[in-house]
């Protein structure tokens, strides 16, 4: 009976708190992403030769997010009956286009424009969740490429 | 010393390839950031602990890397690439490796 009530008590304040923490981080995506609309990041290997060759830096921007207690519980469900895990689905949306910004934001700081060669690498970092992903690793890099001014 | 993960530096030319550099450095985590990320377990959200924690760690596989190309007389590091591997129960390497060359 505890064990029940312990449960139902977490899975309410996962959902509660869950739901409220990715609609802050959502909104606060879309503003920041609005923010940085001008910087340009490009997944093509090679600049275009008639570009203005400027200074080389490798920018990176990396995230751990973690999934609330309510999604958890909820996958762990759909592993009986496979299928589309939605709750994963926004939480790995969620860490790869905050990467993207935080790169963003880096390359801005260094007064660049635009961004070459965008290499995003997931990972699960963290073991503790009983062999569930739990929380992810996202990292997005690349080269920003800062015009010489004359 | 140009870090690039691009095969070319625009506007530039390699002279010499010096071949693989690579550093790595392996972490863990404090018990306290351990029980922060067993609450953020249930609430969600960020790990911010562990985001710093693993970026501090990149820069550090980044810096030596640097340090082995620059021993080997290189001036530049292209085609840098990162991986991650979790080596055991609650540690994690950081790996970043590319190619030394010599830029004009």
């Amino acid at each position: 009976m505890v064990d029940l009530i312990i449960l139902a008590s977490l899975l309410a304040l996962g959902y509660f708190f869950g739901q409220y923490f990715e609609k802050n981080h959502y909104k606060s995506i879309i503003k920041r992403e609005a923010k940085y609309r001008n910087v340009v990041a490009i997944a093509s290997r090679i600049p275009p030769v008639s570009e203005n060759p400027g200074a080389s830096i490798l920018v990176t921007g990396s995230v751990v997010i973690s999934v609330d207690y309510f999604k958890r519980f909820l996958a762990s469900l759909r592993t009986l009956i496979g299928g589309r895990v939605v709750s994963y689905e926004s939480l790995l949306d969620r860490a790869r286009r905050e990467a993207i910004l935080r790169m963003k934001k880096k390359a801005r700081s260094l007064g660049a424009d635009k961004v070459f060669n965008i290499k995003l690498e997931t990972a699960s970092i963290s073991k503790n969740a009983r062999g569930g992903i739990g929380s992810i690793e996202v990292l997005a890099y690349g080269t920003a490429l800062v015009p010489v001014r004359r | 010393m140009i870090v690039s993960n691009m095969e070319i530096i625009p506007g530039k030319r390699v002279k010499e390839h010096f071949g693989l550099v690579q550093g790595s450095t392996v972490r863990t985590k404090h018990v306290g950031r351990d029980l922060m990320a067993g609450f953020k377990n249930i609430f969600g959200g960020e790990l911010r602990g562990y985001t710093e924690l693993l970026h501090e760690a990149r820069e550090e596989a980044v810096v030596r890397m640097k340090q082995q190309a620059e021993a080997i007389g290189a001036n530049a590091v292209l085609n840098v690439r990162f991986s991650t591997s979790s080596v055991a129960q609650g540690a994690a390497e950081l790996f970043a490796y590319g190619t030394a060359v010599k830029l004009e």
